[in-house]
């Protein structure tokens, strides 16, 4: 299991390595001449900021829908479920491009952090909920029993993990966005990367200019980890419903008004879209092969995700310790790097590690593991810690070998979580854009890749059906997701 | 479970079969009926193009699509492995880059010599295949023909204010800038920087952008390429005549009349490639010019073309005397606009 954990951890540490060589050649006045400016540390904490404000937004969307919908008798709550998931489905650049073609002068740090806030509350909101659901009801009985109100003492307690690691995704996606916020106009530190590289044909100051988002991400980690290490043990509990709370009608209007404004919004613009413009795609065949090459691309990078993820996830449920600890750290450094980074990183590799697999659509997955480990890292080993050890020991000591062991009770044991984060990295591949565009096989065009062709030329009619696809088809696995945790 | 399994591998095995790189090293031209071009031009422009070109010659075209400066990135990432025998580009900066690290071959006499010098690489390692003219993009209603101004210099005036729209992380904004620091040098170019910057110039992501607030009068006016009220009047279904974004090309010389190129390059492993070689022949032939000239509405760079109908005659135009090899200082450039604090 450790080796099999250190060997899935080195794929994460590719871009890392990429980024130690290219900024080794840099030299040192050149590192200081890029990192050590004013423009750097305004971008660096504007783009601090912009993450700040969005995961303490994101933080209370999510947890009170996650609330409201798993905990009370509020009307409509299992459509409210899976209606507060459901912004996962829509790319971020598309709602922001959705904003701006409906809201004049909508741009700046407060409209980015509008749009960042819809695309990404429910990393919060489903983990939180699932928390929700399946936290022990007998500890808020105790405490009430005694006296106490529930909600500060024991609840809150109880998801604040889960909170911490929503939360930690939310401000890791927002240091690494570069779509959204270039579309809606607001100076932050990724553009300065891609200013480099756009208007400079700079690799280098870029790259540079990039380690400064991984030592924000270390920085990050450790301020959740100490979060995590202090939270309590959060085992599931038996089966029993939790004692709903009564709010009635109250707080739709609060529901509605989020769903509206992370899916209205969209909806809105892509019909628009739709019939503005004389611009039309190619046929419906054109569309069907970028959706078929959509999944199977992303169906193989969830795969592959997974496998790398079920070893570092299970060590680190099962075997605690300084080893798991930061082979899971490990897992999100490269989070806050933005998805050209990643793909030169593997554009790297390829070309000097593993050539025969470039351009390929394994290295494409290979990369879509690179960026997005965390998300299913996390989904198996919440699973796994929640599933007790003691019936992997009981199988043991009947004299089961380990492997049996592990396909018999582990892996069945963990399967919802283990399917969850399959489902999350899913449909985060389908929306990925930038390292997609550099490693696909030529010729390969998915769903994203021709949003981009289209939108490029502003034939946004042409554009419509693939966002729209796009959205469908990541609804399923969002709309599953949802689903899954009973809500 | 199974059908998903094979169809993987059959994405995998045709991906993996395309790899195989073409012979090297033989003095007679070799070919192998295909060529991979890496287009950082966009699809909806290049295909049918590339279309034309295999149903002419029967060579097919592997081709790649992405951004321009991204992709300059990879080749530059990718070095002498590169599947890559052509490398098309929307701007001579993007070239220049690639080209400084050695990874483009000299290109043979008798294409260098269909272009002129001016849009061609001095050392002969990448040739122009468009022109694309800057130009002040203004809303008709909103802007009199008297009142156009008669150059740049004149942006930073206070009839100006918070009317002008400018692309500053665009390579084409960047490759003026340059030109303006070569014309009137260093100072009076961040001074021009720094006038537009205080007289609320307002920023946008790109060309396109530009042109739709200036259609819509959300801007007055714009600095853009050329061509991109004819992609808006097309996305629009309209005639460029029916569009209130009008072009104003800026004369005398002035700067802000710029003409620079797209172009493109031969890889080094590709210097043999008849194929590779075949393509670039198109790109500079009859057919290629012809339709660039009338579908993307560009400038053809070989004589004999004509251009699109409504657009004035390139050599008509009152272009600075600049020569792109001359454009090459692109770090002072980024560096210039970063600090007035434009991108």
């Amino acid at each position: 299991m450790k080796s099999a954990a250190v060997a899935a951890s080195a794929v994460a540490l590719i871009p890392l390595v990429y980024l130690g060589v290219r900024v080794g050649e840099a030299g040192w006045d050149r590192i200081t001449g890029e990192i050590l400016t004013e423009r750097t540390a305004l971008l660096a904490g504007r783009s601090v900021a912009l993450a700040a404000v969005v995961t303490v937004a994101c933080v209370v969307i999510g947890v009170a829908s996650a609330f409201l919908v798993t905990r009370t008798d509020l009307p409509g709550r299992r459509v409210f479920g899976v209606l507060a998931a459901l912004p996962l489905a829509v790319p971020s650049y598309v709602a922001a491009f959705a904003w701006v073609s409906t809201v004049d002068d909508f741009e700046g740090f407060w409209d980015a952090a509008l749009v960042l806030t819809a695309c990404s509350y429910p990393y919060v909101y489903l983990p939180v909920a699932a928390a929700l659901i399946g936290a022990d009801p007998a500890q808020e009985e105790v405490a009430r029993s005694l006296g106490r109100r529930p909600f500060l003492s024991v609840t809150m307690r109880q998801i604040r993990p889960a909170i911490a690691a929503g939360g930690l995704l939310v401000a890791l996606y927002v240091l690494s966005d570069f779509g959204a916020v270039s579309i809606v106009r607001v100076d932050v530190f990724t553009r300065a990367i891609f200013t480099s590289i756009n208007l400079g044909f700079d690799r280098t100051g870029a790259l540079v200019l990039a380690t400064v988002l991984v030592l924000l991400t270390l920085a990050l980690l450790v301020g959740e980890h100490m979060t995590r290490t202090r939270g309590a043990r959060y085992a599931r509990g038996s089966l029993r419903t939790h004692a709903r709370v009564r709010v009635g009608w109250i707080p739709v209007p609060f529901l509605a008004l989020v769903s509206a404004v992370a899916l209205g919004v969209p909806a809105y613009a892509l019909a628009r879209w739709f019939v503005a413009g004389v611009s039309r795609p190619g046929s419906v065949a054109e569309v069907v092969t970028a959706a078929s090459q959509s999944f199977v691309a992303a169906a193989l990078g969830g795969v592959v995700t997974l496998l790398l993820a079920l070893p570092v996830g299970l060590l680190n449920a099962r075997s605690p310790g300084p080893l798991a600890t930061v082979l899971d750290r490990i897992a999100y450094v490269s989070h806050a790097l933005p998805g050209l980074v990643i793909g030169l990183s593997l554009v790297f590799f390829g070309i000097r590690v593993a050539y025969p697999l470039y351009q390929t659509i394994w290295l494409l997955a290979l990369a879509y593991a690179a960026l997005f480990l965390p998300l299913a890292v996390g989904a198996v080993s919440s699973a796994a810690a929640q599933s007790p050890p003691v019936l992997e020991e009981v199988a043991r000591s009947l004299g089961r070998s380990p492997l049996f062991v592990f396909r018999s009770v582990t892996v069945p044991l963990a399967a919802p979580g283990i399917g969850a984060g399959a489902a999350l990295v899913f449909l985060t591949c389908m929306k990925e854009l930038p390292a997609t565009l550099l490693l696909r096989p030529t010729g390969f065009d998915t769903l994203a890749t021709e949003l981009w062709t289209h939108t490029d030329t502003a034939e946004f009619a042409a554009a419509a059906p693939y966002a729209l696809v796009l959205v469908l088809v990541s609804a399923l696995p969002t709309w599953w997701l949802s689903w899954k945790s009973r809500l | 479970m199974r059908w998903i399994i094979a169809s993987l591998l059959a994405v995998g095995l045709t991906a993996c079969s395309a790899e195989a790189p073409p012979a090297q090293n033989q003095p007679e031209p070799v070919s192998d009926k295909k060529v991979t071009v890496y287009s950082g031009r966009s699809e909806a422009l290049i295909k049918p193009l590339l279309e034309n070109f295999t149903k002419a010659t029967g060579i097919t075209v592997e081709v790649r699509y992405g951004d321009t400066a991204a992709m300059a990135a990879q080749l530059l990432e990718e070095g002498d492995k590169s599947p890559a025998d052509v490398y098309l580009a929307q701007d001579a900066g993007a070239l220049g880059a690639v080209a400084k690290k050695g990874l483009f071959t000299k290109l043979p006499a008798d294409v260098l010599g269909k272009v002129t010098d001016v849009y061609k690489s001095k050392s002969g390692e990448w040739v122009g295949v468009t022109g694309r003219s800057r130009v002040l993009v203004y809303n008709s209603d909103l802007v009199k023909q008297a009142e156009l101004p008669g150059s740049v210099f004149d942006l930073t005036g206070p009839e100006w204010k918070d009317k002008l729209g400018i692309a500053p992380t665009n390579g084409s904004f960047q490759a003026f800038v340059t030109a303006l620091r070569v014309q009137h040098g260093d100072n009076e170019a961040k001074g021009w920087l720094n006038g537009i910057k205080a007289n609320g110039a307002q920023i946008r992501p790109n060309n396109g952008q530009i042109v739709a607030d200036v259609e819509a009068g959300k801007l007055s006016v714009g600095l853009v390429n050329h061509y991109y009220v004819y992609e808006r009047a097309k996305a629009d279904g309209k005639t460029v005549d029916a569009l209130k974004a009008k072009l104003h090309f800026f004369p005398n010389g002035d700067t802000g009349a710029l003409v620079n190129v797209s172009g493109l390059g031969l890889m080094k492993k590709a210097s043999n490639d008849a194929d590779a070689r075949a393509f670039i022949d198109y790109l500079l032939g009859a057919d290629g010019q012809k339709y660039f000239a009338e579908k993307t509405y560009e400038y053809p760079l070989v004589a004999g073309v004509a251009t699109a109908a409504g657009l004035p005659a390139l050599a008509s135009l009152k272009a600075p005397a600049i020569d792109l090899n001359d454009l090459d200082t692109l770090q002072a450039t980024v560096a210039m606009i970063k600090e007035v604090g434009l991108a």
